[in-house]
């Protein structure tokens, strides 16, 4: 290598950090032959290549309400997810870009026993925002603040397995009521960042907790703001984050264009070409775990008679829902809700693509010339829901089926509408395992088997899989059991969504996880300003 | 000055009425819609036993006479409740959540009032000046036209002709003011939010100024001032203006009133931590304390600015003190 070659590696890594200018590093590679537009192109990567520490990241999103809280048992959604879990929080575990579950807060983690206890132990020096180191009653309280009969939270149907959690020393024994493979993932979940234990519960009050940022003020449905936690673990880039609701799109827009914000999510598809033809504004598009889905009550008829599902299945031109009403920001689903690029996942055969041939001889086979159902929707259950099914009621004609699209109230349309009206449509944010989502809503006595589906082999297999070690075994019980539900259940699966959020070209970041939308919500830690 | 007084008085009794009234309809309103707080927070992920264990610690197991009643009582003592989003350990006084909010909704509606009202009541006296000119129609054309496009329409338009790349990009699209920032820095932020609200009442304002001005111009006395040969802009602001007041003063109390209390769709397009955009939240999340406590303040807007207008109206024209 020549000495001018050398000088420029050299000089390569210092613009990672920001040490040589645009100038001086041109300079160096036109000694070093290197022609001047390449040296710009080689510029510009080095640049973003090495992450580098500054700048206040300011982040507009669409959620947040006056009535959040720091209460991790009630997380609605993302905002209260990214501020609460991933800046100033973190759990045991986490899930990176690839959908593997790494050490987080614990070191590490084990089995024994056929995956019914698994050790974590702490990360050693590890410290509270308040210099108080994490200790494994601290732990302990946090999983206990979700447990128990007077819980109000969200995970607590996630973490019900758990049968008793105990402390020995730096390691937190938990002890499951079946052996589950999965369990680090569970241990990932934004419901669980560890927060110092205070009078046999937590103290989620405060806010202190473990993560990159320290909260500085919170102001619910309106902010918040939070500095770099120096005593992290890991390197954080940004000096300070900042959230903003802003619930309104094209408000959000507004204030990315005009640069009053570095990032916002949940872009207006609609406009989506506009933003993209901005100076200065990047899109990113995640194909993620959440799906939207047509859950119909298996218990009642006509949806008792597998053909008549199968005739709904076939009978929906999932390609035209997903190019018309979400201008092609999807993926048309196949009747299985775990997404494909999740562990296990497999693409069950024959799929069920539009054939409204198809359809009407599993109508005949139900006996019956033609149909008419009900359909309850509202853009509650996920925006544009009610075009949907409207696309949906057009392609079903063909088939001899006639779909009545009921429009429900947004309001109460979960209390009211989902899980008790025989067909309707719903959303799922997805979960990072197949176990995960079996078990949250297609397991006989899950709480949200929102299509009241029970089949023995299926839920056999699923007792099974969550306790085999061999991963090739597993794989094959996971494949079979895809394949039940696809040709059996309950729910039409139309689409997985995709992620769409803009940002500056100022910003930097990796592969964007997919596990929940905002990058994982683990923005704050994982991007940078280049 | 007794009458003024036994009149204030008078309607001040009625307003605590109309207030109770108002209270109890809200609660029976928010008692109607489906769902409760419980179900509304937790969303697709609430159980039957979550949902309980929610119900039991906000209280809302008790029937709903008991809660409007302990709720009642405790306004009567100048006590507000909690939000329904406290917890143990975390309470969220409905005061303290109200009280800088209500402050926001205020400076905005105080700082757009003092650009609207110079505006409108100075265009409508020019316009009466000049009637039926081409000065006349045209601030008359303005005016209309602004006021008949939806808000969030000119406060969009607002955004792509003074906060955005495309033209000019010297105001802020995000109104958004924190507890420490300065004066400069809360009006800079405000801006655009107080221009797209004055566009919007402007129109009413100016136009009823006009009108009563040329009503009273009609009269017999403002023709013997013409006559002794005062000039057009003395005969409007020195003999006509006094006698308009009262219409013009009820206008513009009922377009302030609007200012506080029908700028949610303001607030949301311009990120605006007002009492708008938290009551909506408060309706969707059934936070019965914080909608009830919204509702009175709302209301007692209403009440305390009719009955300003009222009064300027009267004293202005003391005629009005000796009904026929």
């Amino acid at each position: 290598m020549s000495e001018s070659m050398e000088k420029l590696k050299l000089a390569e890594k210092l613009v990672g950090r920001g040490k040589v200018s645009r100038r001086q590093f041109v300079q160096l590679a036109l000694a070093a032959g290197i022609t001047a537009a390449t040296a710009e192109t080689m510029f510009v990567k080095a640049a973003r290549a090495e992450p580098k520490k500054g700048g206040t990241f300011r982040m507009g999103v669409g959620h947040g309400a006056t009535t959040d809280s720091l209460d991790p048992a009630t997380y609605p959604d993302q905002f209260t997810g990214t501020m609460g879990w991933g800046a100033i929080g973190n759990s045991l575990t986490e899930m990176n870009a690839k959908g593997e579950i790494t050490p987080d807060l614990a070191e590490s983690f084990e089995p024994s026993d056929e995956a019914k206890k698994w050790v974590f132990t702490i990360r050693k020096g590890v410290t509270f925002h308040n210099g108080k180191n994490v200790t494994a009653d601290d732990v302990i309280a946090s999983y206990r603040h979700h447990m128990g009969k007077d819980s109000k939270s969200a995970a607590k149907s996630i973490l019900s397995s758990i049968t008793d959690i105990k402390a020995d020393g730096d390691k937190v024994i938990f002890t499951l009521d079946g052996g589950n493979a999965d369990f680090p993932f569970l241990a990932s979940d934004y419901h669980t960042p560890i927060m110092p234990a205070k009078d046999g519960d937590v103290d989620w009050q405060s806010g202190i907790r473990t993560g990159p940022f320290k909260l500085a003020k919170f102001e619910p449905g309106v902010s918040a703001k939070m500095v770099r936690n120096e005593n992290f673990y890991k390197d954080v880039w940004f000096d300070e984050f900042e959230m903003l609701c802003i619930p309104d799109v094209a408000a959000r827009t507004a204030a990315l264009t005009a640069g009053e914000i570095d990032y916002m999510d949940r872009c207006d598809l609609k406009t989506l070409d506009l933003v993209k033809a901005t100076p200065g504004v990047k899109i990113t598009e995640v194909t993620g775990y959440g799906h939207y889905v047509i859950p119909m009550n298996v218990t009642v008829a006509p949806f008792n008679d597998v053909n008549v599902r199968l005739a709904l299945k076939y009978a929906i031109d999932r390609k035209a829902i997903v190019e018309k009403v979400f201008f092609g920001h999807g993926t048309p689903g196949n009747d299985n809700p775990i997404a494909p690029t999740i562990q296990f996942a497999i693409d069950p055969q024959p799929r069920h693509d539009y054939d409204p041939e198809k359809a009407k001889s599993y109508l005949k086979k139900a006996g019956l010339d033609s149909l008419k159902v009900d359909l309850s929707t509202a853009d509650a259950a996920f925006a544009g829901a009610i075009d949907a099914a409207v696309l949906y009621k057009e392609s079903a004609a063909k088939a001899g089926i006639d779909i009545n699209v009921v429009r429900e109230p947004d309001d109460g349309y979960w209390d009211n509408v989902w899980m008790k009206k025989p067909w309707v449509m719903s959303y799922w944010n997805g979960r990072p395992t197949v176990d995960w989502m079996f078990q949250t809503a297609y397991a006989a006595d899950a709480a949200w088997n929102d299509a009241f589906w029970k089949h023995p082999k299926f839920n056999e297999l699923l007792k099974a899989a969550r306790s085999e070690t061999d991963q090739k075994k597993r794989a094959e019980m996971y494949a079979e059991m895809q394949q039940i539900q696809q040709e059996d259940g309950g729910n039409v699966v139309i689409m997985f969504n995709n992620y769409v959020s803009a940002h500056s070209d100022k910003l930097a970041h990796g592969d964007i996880a997919a596990n929940w939308d905002i990058d994982g919500m683990k923005i704050a830690s994982r991007w940078w300003f280049a | 000055m007794n009458a003024v007084l036994k009149i204030v008085l008078q309607r001040l009794g009625l307003g605590l009425i109309t207030l109770f009234v108002v209270s109890v309809i809200i609660f029976v309103a928010i008692l109607m819609l489906p769902g409760g707080f419980a179900e509304a927070i937790l969303g697709q992920a609430a159980t039957p036993e979550t949902v309980a264990a929610f119900n039991k610690e906000i209280g809302l197991d008790q029937p709903a006479i008991v809660r409007y009643a302990y709720w009642i009582a405790g306004v009567f003592q100048g006590d507000f409740g909690t939000s329904y989003a406290s917890r143990v350990g975390y309470r969220r006084e409905v005061a303290d959540i109200l009280a800088p909010r209500a402050f926001n909704t205020l400076f905005l509606a105080g700082m757009t009032a003092l650009i609207a009202v110079p505006l409108s009541v100075g265009l409508g006296l020019l316009a009466a000046l000049y009637r039926n000119t081409w000065f006349d129609r045209g601030i008359n054309m303005i005016s209309l036209v602004s006021i008949s496009f939806p808000e969030f329409f000119i406060a969009y338009i607002a955004i792509v002709l003074l906060a955005s790349p495309a033209f000019l990009n010297i105001l802020p699209s995000l109104a958004k003011v924190d507890d420490d920032a300065s004066l400069g820095e809360r009006i800079y932020r405000c801006a655009l939010p107080a221009i797209t609200m004055t566009l919007v009442i402007v129109a009413h304002m100016m136009r009823m100024t006009r009108a009563a001005i040329i009503n009273v111009l009609a009269s017999p006395y403002v023709e013997m001032a013409r006559l002794k040969g005062a000039k057009p802009w003395q005969i409007i602001v020195r003999h006509a203006l006094p006698n308009a007041w009262a219409p013009i003063v009820t206008v513009i109390a009922l377009n302030l009133a609007y200012l506080i209390v029908g700028v949610v769709v303001v607030e949301f397009v311009f990120t605006y931590p007002g009492m708008g955009k938290m009551m909506v939240d408060a309706v969707t999340s059934r936070d019965v304390p914080v909608v009830q406590a919204c509702a009175l303040v709302f209301a007692a807007t209403y009440i305390l600015l009719n009955l300003i207008a009222d009064v300027l109206g009267i004293v202005t024209n003391p005629r009005l003190l000796h009904p026929k």
